[in-house]
């Protein structure tokens, strides 16, 4: 139980974090401020479920100890959402992958056996679909725009693909959660996450990519080269100054 | 034994507490104040529960409830973070949906429906300042979790809009 709710917990954590990084950078003055909402609900969702986890462990652990002071491979994110992104078109191409399985998947834990999870999924599925939406229009904007917007938002899209599959592995998860109820079998949400990405790259006229899937193991605790690098800015403030607050 | 004190004296002392972002309303008119019920030691256990997950206003209204009610005589005071039944705009009261208006702010229309629909078209959100429904929509984000930034097109005047969510 634990192990699936640091799952769902570190991928919005670490997607907010990237999220972060586009405030005072993105192309408009709105566009720092939408992604900077969004980034700021993802790290809410983020606070509950760590929270819960963190009760649930009963080790003296809270939220904080939880996001600060884990070490690299004690985190449980897909590696989608860890990896860096430079280009806008990655960051929209990235949220809509993530805000489309994330939207899904709190639907149907709004149906969670756990009364916890199923509250804390009420809240999230309004705030991924408003996401999504935000994604969406980008995509198409961008996809059905000019050359090179079009060619740019196709690349990122082939470079974000590959690490969407990740988010449909169950090996990491107890199939008990799944038959009690609690938890949504990761596999289940392939086919309409992948339906409702495609018909967002259609109406963009962009491509869908057949790329084979990135060997990603985030769920286990192997993240890419480039994670420590996040969590050494995540976690910088509070390791150097312990029990600091604002 | 406790007994909840809707419209009681710590009812209406928890209810004064304005919102720290948007300090033209109370937690009352938002819909965020859920129960205030206090026990018979006098201990007094408020439950609010935020409007977006990430509500950066929660541990300064905690602090602000706190505040209020030991300064009415109150001690022990205790404030919970509930989640369920998930905050929507339609909580809003109707003295909160006239106090946004009246600080420029255009209150939101009837929420989405159920979980998993699609983001609701809007119907025209009226300009709060001079009430022209000629408007659009300038930013789907706005200064704090819960407003967009929209413009109206008679009078020019950008203003926000609190979005229904």
């Amino acid at each position: 139980m634990i192990a699936y709710l640091l799952a769902l917990a570190d991928d919005a954590l670490v997607s907010s974090q990237r999220l972060g990084w586009w405030i005072s950078r993105a192309p408009q003055l709105e566009e720092d401020v939408a992604l900077a909402n969004i980034g700021l609900d993802q790290l809410g969702q983020a606070r509950s479920l760590l929270t819960y986890a963190a009760g649930l462990e009963a080790a003296g652990r809270d939220e904080d100890d939880l996001a600060y002071f884990r070490d690299e491979r004690e985190f449980r994110n897909v590696c989608l959402v860890e990896r860096p992104m430079t280009d806008f078109g990655v960051a929209m191409a990235r949220l809509l992958l993530f805000s489309t399985w994330q939207h899904e998947l709190y639907t149907r834990l709004t149906g969670s056996t756990d009364e916890t999870v199923s509250a804390i999924a009420a809240k999230a599925v309004k705030e991924t679909a408003y996401h999504r939406d935000h994604a969406q229009h980008w995509v198409i904007r961008l996809g059905d725009g000019t050359e090179q917007s079009h060619d740019r938002m196709q690349a990122a899209l082939d470079a974000e693909w590959p690490w969407l599959a990740e988010l449909f592995d169950s090996s990491f998860l107890d199939p008990g959660l799944v038959e009690s109820g609690v938890a949504v079998d990761p596999a289940a949400l392939a086919e309409p996450v992948s339906a409702g990405v495609a018909a967002v790259v259609a109406e963009a006229t962009l491509d869908l990519p057949d790329a084979p899937p990135a060997h990603s193991r985030g769920r286990h605790g192997l993240h890419t080269e480039h994670f420590g690098f996040l969590l050494a800015e995540l976690q910088h403030l509070a390791r150097s100054h312990p029990g600091v607050t604002w | 034994m406790s007994a909840t004190l809707q419209r009681t004296r710590a009812w209406q002392v928890a209810a004064g507490v304005p919102d720290p972002e948007l300090p033209v309303v109370t937690i009352e008119d938002l819909g965020i104040l859920r129960e205030v019920t206090e026990d018979d030691q006098g201990r007094v256990h408020v439950q609010i529960t935020p409007t977006y997950s990430g509500c950066p206003a929660m541990e300064t209204i905690r602090e602000d409830l706190v505040a209020a009610l030991t300064a009415e005589g109150y001690l022990g005071v205790t404030v919970e973070f509930v989640l369920s039944p998930a905050w929507t705009t339609d909580d809003l009261t109707e003295t909160g949906r006239a106090r946004l208006a009246a600080h420029g702010i255009a209150p939101p229309g009837p929420a989405p429906g159920a979980a998993g629909g699609p983001v609701a078209l809007r119907l025209s959100v009226r300009c709060p300042r001079c009430g022209s429904p000629d408007t659009r929509e300038l930013s789907r984000f706005g200064s704090t979790s819960c407003k967009a930034l929209w413009v109206c097109q008679a009078c020019r005047e950008p203003f926000d809009h609190f979005k229904a969510h």
